[in-house]
């Protein structure tokens, strides 16, 4: 969906693009973004159903749908489903945005999350803060009141955002249900002056509308500050703006969170390592993970002159060679000018490449969090007996590098009673709904915890005082939805997952293993004690011993007893 | 010092040592059991083979272990201070021990059991008493006690008891007795028992009459034994015709148990013999009956299995058989349905003629 999407944004602007009505909207633009190229086709295949419009009554009906439209009417693909994941998915936009801003700045994320009372009992103000690199002046307006604009989509790299959808979408349902615009400030140096902005978005044209164009004094150095006013629910509990803080911090250990709630109270998430993620670098796409109308779009716009020297520069893991290899596996002229291949060929091509054997993408692509970080960030904001972390080596699906880590805690503060509580993330990224919907999830379920001292009901959780983190690193996380809330179900992602949960596994029966044995003999200890005296006791009687002679006895029991362990 | 002291005090000794030499102290008990005892037909009574379990002092046993030594230190000031305690007595006195305190009565008693045993000793010369009561005497014997306060002999004549009996006491080793009877005839039920007394079966067959009241105590086989040793008497024993009466009535009456096997050598009485009722006896008396029980059935297969009493005579493996290929059990008031007094007047006259015939 995100994919056709984007083509879609990009297009919108060379061609018009007609649906019958905008209701239909969601099969009708799934079949329309891909056949972008040929609108006119459309059109005519739309057959006029019963009774007795004609072709022409329905024509003049037909007309463009926008994007901001599409989602003004399908909010809940993007997370806007209720007043209460309205909220935190606002904050989770804005926050994912400012801390990918800050790491690809080099900074240490400062961010501050405020929650203010609205202009009516249900509407609240909410604040992001941060520290960054800021935006240039005339980015701004595009960057928040037009949706699929964003620097993230067209390249092929680990981030948190991907689509640049999230905090226009947040600014749009703002709009939408208090009518209020979204604020921005941004500063992008010491020396000059604060961008201020207030934008509306042009849901009909899904372009911006600038209320406010100033320039002010703002006491940062540098950073950016969006203010969204929204319908909302604010609550504690699980899935709140609270429990995504509180995850994001575990998961993002360099980073300090400041939340202020609507009552006025104050939660610090305090700075855990001053080590930022390792830049990562941006990956061209590799050939087993192109899709057939990719490959075409992707030999319409290349820069390469010749066939092979498209696949080796546009494409990773194809060398000269391996392209030539490409080119004869799929009888074609290796000189051809890419532009030409026409469609039939194109379908030649893309099976030649899946015949290839081709080598896996590269995978310095990847940043994970590391295990030393995730024991960091856990033991920042879970208070427990035992902690560990596992990070898998990268492995691949669909031509896609990624990479799994897993945590888990274990005893203190946590509960006894229930179930394990999972936690999921993609590229840092907390995931608070759909657990069940959820590949992580699936491999949590499938791992067998009964092997490693723990207890679990068929098709459950495991239960116990226990949390479990698991963490998808890649440079394209496939998501089920928009809204970007559960990880789809690759068999290789559920593999590598159930991988790292097992070693965490055995680590922990290892230590539920070596504490059970130490209370055993502290158990019987105790017990041995209880008994010791009265050998004492009665040897005293019949011997007519000293109390001195006793206690010796007593001491000299216990060692004996103790030293024997049995 | 008492020489059953000093061997107390000798075995705390080396559990000491044992601890002081960073050992774990260990006590060794023959073990009592049947699988453990021997029959010697010459000796006549069950006697322990060498068999012997160690009570090491581990984690598991630090409980009994304490819980051994500290009856052993009660036994030790019971012999010397010449005092007597009752099992029951002795399980209050284990209150006192905190922890290592009993909860039930039964678990005193196997650590009392146990001591006797490490000591090769009964528990009356430990100063334990039982509760139980030893079993009645009817006919004609005169017992020479002595009075407990002034210590003048006391002779009690047992024919004198009307409709009662005599109690034979706990003890029974400073009696004395003189008699003119002819056997001694050990009943296992007290209703039986009254029926005879009642009729003075003793002065008609010229006998002393014993009531067991099932398995016979201690103190009532060893009562039974010096009658039979000093007066020179034969013993009959009369009880139901099932494994229970033969097994552990019977048998228990003439080699012992092997629970008290290192005692059996007192309390048994070798001489007696089985007057019935006998598997022969049903058929021949035509005696009601009732089905053998299952825990009867594997009583019997158990006995011919294992006890070496039946394992030593041949003719109990085919009574034993006899009873179980008849299928059924009968018992002594059984005769009752041919007349109230068929037991005096025709049974017992009819065994009595020929006792070589009874089963060993």
């Amino acid at each position: 969906m995100a994919k056709k999407s984007k083509k879609r944004a990009k297009s919108k602007t060379r061609t018009g693009q007609k649906v019958t009505k905008p209701k239909r909207s969601t099969t009708s633009k799934r079949g329309k973004a891909k056949s972008a190229p040929k609108p006119a086709a459309k059109t005519v295949a739309k057959k006029a159903p019963p009774r007795s419009a004609t072709a022409e009554d329905m024509a003049s009906r037909q007309r463009e749908i926008s994007v901001a439209e599409f989602f003004t009417k399908n909010r809940h693909l993007l997370g806007f489903d209720n007043p209460r994941k309205a909220l935190l998915t606002t904050i989770k936009e804005g926050v994912d945005n400012s801390l990918d801003a800050c790491e690809e700045g080099g900074i240490l994320p400062d961010i501050k999350v405020t929650i203010a009372p609205g202009t009516a009992d249900d509407r609240f103000r909410v604040t992001i803060e941060d520290n960054g690199p800021g935006i240039v002046k005339a980015q701004i307006p595009r960057v928040f009141a037009k949706l699929l604009y964003g620097s993230k989509f067209h390249r092929l790299k680990m981030s948190r955002g991907q689509q640049g959808i999230g905090i226009s979408a947040a600014g749009m349902y703002g709009q939408l249900t208090t009518g209020k615009p979204v604020v921005i400030s941004s500063k992008t140096s010491r020396n000059r002056p604060a961008h201020h902005y207030e934008l509306e978005i042009d849901t009909q044209k899904n372009e911006p509308r600038i209320l406010v164009d100033d320039a002010i004094e703002w006491p940062v150095e540098r950073g950016t500050r969006v203010e969204i006013e929204l319908e909302a629910k604010y609550q504690k509990g699980r899935q709140s703006v609270e429990e995504y803080l509180e995850q994001t911090a575990i998961a993002n250990p360099h980073v300090s969170l400041e939340f202020v709630t609507p009552n006025g109270e104050t939660l610090h998430y305090k700075r855990a390592a001053k080590q930022l993620p390792v830049e990562t670098r941006e990956i061209k796409p590799h050939p087993y993970g192109v899709e057939l109308g990719m490959l075409i779009k992707m030999l319409h716009d290349t820069k390469a002159t010749t066939l092979q020297s498209f696949l080796h520069s546009d494409f990773s893991r194809i060398s000269m060679r391996v392209a030539k290899q490409i080119c004869e596996q799929a009888k074609l002229y290796e000189r051809a000018r890419p532009s030409r291949i026409a469609r039939q060929e194109a379908d030649n091509l893309f099976q030649a490449i899946n015949q290839t054997k081709i080598m896996n993408p590269p995978t310095d692509c990847l940043s994970p969090i590391g295990e030393e970080l995730i024991l960091a960030g856990l033991k920042k904001q879970i208070e427990a007996d035992f902690y560990t972390a596992v990070t898998r080596p990268p492995a691949v699906y669909r031509g896609n590098p990624f990479q799994i880590e897993a945590g888990l805690t274990y005893g203190g503060s946590l509960s006894a009673e229930g179930l394990a509580r999972v936690l999921r993330y993609a590229n840092r990224v907390p995931l608070l709904y759909q657990q069940a919907a959820c590949a992580t999830t699936r491999s949590v379920l499938t791992t067998g915890w009964r092997n490693y001292a723990l207890q679990q009901s068929a098709g459950a959780l495991p239960s116990g005082p226990l949390v479990i983190m698991v963490h998808m690193a890649s440079v394209w996380v496939p998501f089920t939805s928009e809204s970007k809330e559960a990880i789809a179900h690759y068999p290789e992602i559920i593999k590598e997952s159930r991988l790292a949960l097992q070693e965490c596994g055995r680590r922990l029966s290892v230590f539920l293993r070596r504490r059970r044995k130490a209370a055993e003999s502290e158990r019987k200890k105790a017990y041995v004690q209880k008994y010791i005296p009265h050998i004492a006791i009665a040897l005293r009687e019949m011997l007519k011993l000293s109390d001195r002679q006793e206690k010796t006895l007593v001491s000299q029991l216990t060692d004996v007893l103790e030293r024997s362990r049995s | 010092m008492n020489k059953l002291a000093k061997e107390i005090t000798n075995t705390a000794g080396a559990v000491r040592a044992r601890i002081q030499r960073k050992r774990k102290p260990t006590l060794s008990f023959p073990l009592r059991s049947l699988r453990n005892v021997s029959y010697h037909p010459r000796k006549g009574f069950f006697e322990l083979r060498g068999k012997k379990k160690t009570r090491t002092l581990t984690v598991a046993t630090v409980k009994t272990f304490a819980q051994t030594l500290r009856m052993m230190s009660t036994a030790r000031g019971l012999v010397e201070d010449d005092e007597i305690m009752t099992k029951r007595e002795a399980y209050y006195v284990s209150k006192n021990w905190d922890d290592a305190r009993f909860d039930e009565q039964p678990e005193s008693d196997t650590v009392i059991d146990d001591i006797e045993a490490l000591f090769q000793v009964n528990r009356e010369q430990l100063g334990f008493i039982p509760e139980e009561k030893g079993g009645e005497i009817a006919g004609k014997l005169v017992v020479i006690d002595r009075e407990t306060d002034t210590g003048k002999e006391l002779r009690i004549d047992c024919t004198k008891f009307g409709s009662g009996a005599y109690s034979i006491p706990i003890s029974v080793e400073h009696l004395k007795f003189e008699t003119k009877a002819k056997f001694i005839l050990a009943i296992e039920t007290a209703g039986m028992f009254q029926r005879l007394v009642k009729h003075g079966y003793w002065r008609k067959a010229n006998c002393i009459l014993v009531s067991m009241g099932g398995v016979p105590t201690r103190a009532c086989r060893r009562f039974i034994r010096r009658l039979a040793d000093e007066l020179k008497l034969p013993v009959y024993a009369f009880v139901d015709c099932d494994p229970y009466g033969m097994f552990n009535i019977y048998r228990t009456l003439k080699v012992g148990s092997g629970n008290a096997a290192h005692i059996n050598r007192y309390f048994c009485a070798p001489k007696a013999t089985f007057l019935g009722v006998t598997p022969q006896d049903i058929v021949d008396y035509k005696l009601p009956t009732h089905p053998l029980k299952d825990v009867d059935i594997k009583r019997a297969k158990d006995a011919l299995k294992n006890d070496p009493f039946v394992r030593h005579y041949k003719p109990w493996q085919d009574a034993i058989q006899q009873l179980l290929d008849m299928g059924v059990r009968a018992e002594q008031q059984a005769f009752a349905v041919h007349d109230l007094n068929y037991v005096i007047n025709n049974y017992l006259p009819e065994k009595l003629a020929s006792p070589a015939r009874f089963l060993p």
